[in-house]
């Protein structure tokens, strides 16, 4: 049978993301554990070694950007990362070389920025740290493929200084057996922009922890998500906004379909609205098609509003199946049932691709998922 | 020669509780091509069952009876196969479909129905003609199907794929409700257009005489109790308008 869970949280936002600095071995009653198959994180979480040739990374750069490599100890401070479980202390600590983007000052990138990551194999565990630093009115795109085999510890750190403007398009299309735990941790300045999609198809488990926090008034976060959960995956997304200045703008979307026996998709929507949060703007939404019988999604949003003077607040979450209807009327007019349904399911995620803005990385991510329903509607 | 024969056709539908309710009773009848047939009858008669019977819909049983279309089982067909047979139907509640956009939706179904995908330029040519002949504003090609249209433009929209689908036999189900003058003149001329040229039949489900004002029937049956009690030509709809159906249901012994 699917199931289609309602699931609420253990203990208000504020204590889950409470910042610090030591983290036990998760057992898996964790609430932020309590969703993910530790026995298929392959140690992960526990004490197995992270070296950094699990992965191979290239870079293809616009030209207006700045690339360099740097201990990942000297790095810090550009966004003031701070871990926040197990596993991103593990990856930080064991990535030596953070490869850092910066976007200079009143630079307007004139392409996206590759970021290619390619696993080549499982045996060894990797971990990895990325930097994007846009500086104050900076501007560009940066997409993050990830493909083949590994297994896989990351960190993202995105900073958007004052007035900048960045998307970031991470696309997991990991080989079946792939296992990826990533935090994507951004700052935002004053009137920063952030626009952040994450795309996940491939990979056994993957497990991808985006966080926004915002540093002055006038910031703007929209997190858009896309997954596509086949038999036996695990894709597990954990969102979480910290809205502390006044006057700060986010929006959360993620839509996931599941097809398959134990095809398992995971969203969790942390809000918290601290006190001196006035004026802010928040909403947040999730749906699932679950395709088939033996597939199940959970989704648990999560607000908490710490002040009674915010602009909007909302959250909303719904799991369904395809609607018959749909596939009736597109079958009444000649089309093939499969086709239909590829149609309708192509149509629920075409408004978020939409969304990405840039016609070039909108045909990339249209392909793939061409590609995954084809794989995966047969 | 296009011909859609219904025989003695049942027709259940399958309740929530899994259990199935006896709609259409014995349904007998004939569509041939240059014909426009009208089937009016009281709210809950059954009008829009049979409908969706013929059009496949997953939701209705067919009990027993046979359906043809030129000596082809229809009943045997899926509900696609009956389209890219020659059955279209314009649906009473067309759904709204997110993200599909009215443009990539007809493309795939012109694909489906003529069997092979026309040239983008003359599909493009061709459907903005057609939503040119229907008033509709070319900005709708770009929009979700059907997503936040008014009624008479959703009316409109299957009018659209009436004439670019060009079935063999049509079935309007009640095409006309929820239009105002001016919309159900223009979808009437789409209706005409549609049924002058040769090779095609019209069924033609409503409750009332308006849209018959401007969609001159061949054939009127009145729909009562999920079977067809009277039939006659033109001047047959304008006798209920003026008398209603208190006559036939009373006949047929139902409360609907």
């Amino acid at each position: 049978m699917s199931s289609l869970s309602g699931a609420v949280e253990t203990a208000p936002v504020s204590s889950l993301h409470a910042r610090r600095t030591e983290f036990d071995v998760p057992s898996g009653r964790e609430e932020e554990w309590r969703f993910t198959p530790l026995r298929r994180l392959r140690g992960l979480h526990k004490d197995t070694e992270l070296g950094e040739s699990g992965v191979k990374v290239d870079i293809d750069a616009a030209p207006e950007i700045e690339y360099s490599e740097r201990a990942v100890a000297s790095a810090d401070g550009v966004s003031g990362f701070l871990p926040e479980d197990r596993v991103s202390a593990r990856a930080y600590a064991a990535a030596g070389t953070a490869r850092v983007l910066t976007v200079p000052k009143e630079a307007v990138a004139s392409r996206p920025t590759v970021v290619r990551v390619t696993g080549s194999g499982t045996g060894e565990a990797a971990a990895g740290h990325l930097v994007i630093d846009v500086q104050p009115f900076g501007r560009a795109v940066v997409v993050l493929d990830f493909h083949g085999s590994a297994t896989y510890a990351d960190n993202v750190e995105i900073r958007v200084a004052d007035g900048g403007d960045l998307t970031v398009v991470s696309v997991a299309e990991w080989a079946g057996d792939a296992v990826h735990v990533s935090h994507h941790q951004a700052t935002l300045g004053r009137d920063a922009k952030l626009k952040h999609f994450q795309i996940t198809l491939g990979g056994s488990v993957v497990r991808v922890s985006p966080s926004v926090r915002y540093e002055g008034p006038g910031g703007d976060a929209e997190l858009y998500g896309l997954c596509f959960a086949d038999a036996g995956q695990h894709l597990e997304h954990r969102l979480f906004v910290d809205h502390e200045p006044p006057k700060c703008r986010s929006r959360v979307i993620y839509k996931g379909a599941l097809s398959g026996d134990d095809a398992h998709t995971v969203w969790i929507g942390d809000v918290l609205i601290g006190a001196e949060a006035e004026g802010t703007d928040t909403y947040e939404f999730n749906r699932n098609l679950v395709l088939t019988d033996g597939a199940r999604a959970d989704s648990v949003p999560n607000l908490e509003i710490l002040t009674g003077e915010v602009a909007g607040a909302g959250h909303a979450s719904a799991n369904g199946r395809l609607d018959d209807e749909h596939i009736f009327y597109l079958q009444a007019r000649g089309i093939p049932e499969e086709e239909a349904r590829r149609l309708v399911i192509r149509g629920f995620f075409g408004e978020l691709i939409g969304k990405i803005g840039v016609p070039e990385v909108e045909e990339r991510v249209t392909e793939k998922i061409e590609a995954e329903l084809a794989g995966s509607l047969k | 020669m296009s011909t859609l024969e219904i025989r003695d056709l049942h027709v259940s539908v399958k309740e929530a509780d899994g259990s199935l309710r006896e709609i259409l009773r014995g349904v007998n009848l004939t569509v041939a091509d240059g014909e426009t047939h009208a089937i009016m009858g009281p709210n809950g008669s059954g009008k829009s069952t049979l409908s969706y019977a013929i059009a496949g819909h997953p939701k209705y049983e067919v009990t027993s009876g046979t359906m043809t279309l030129d000596g082809e089982d229809v009943l045997s067909m899926s509900v696609d196969a009956r389209a890219r047979a020659g059955l279209f139907l314009a649906m009473q509640y067309p759904v709204e479909v997110p993200g599909v956009s009215v443009s990539n939706f007809l493309r795939t179904s012109v694909t489906a129905v003529r069997g092979e995908a026309p040239k983008l330029r003359h599909f493009m040519k061709e459907m903005r003609g057609a939503m040119g002949d229907l008033s509709i504003d070319s900005k709708f090609a770009e929009r979700s199907l059907n997503e936040g249209f008014s009624g008479g433009e959703k009316k409109r929209h299957e009018i659209l794929q009436l004439e670019m689908l060009d079935p063999k036999i049509a079935v309007l189900d009640e095409t006309d409700s929820g239009l105002d003058v001016d919309a159900l003149k223009v979808v009437s001329d789409g209706i005409n257009r549609f049924r002058s040229r040769p090779g095609h039949g019209v069924l033609l489900i409503t409750h009332y005489n308006r849209i018959l004002q401007y969609v001159q029937p061949d054939y009127v049956h009145v729909f009562v109790n999920g079977r067809i009690v009277e039939e006659g030509g033109p001047e047959l709809a304008k006798t209920l308008e003026a008398e209603g159906y208190e006559k036939f249901t009373a006949a047929a012994g139902t409360v609907s």
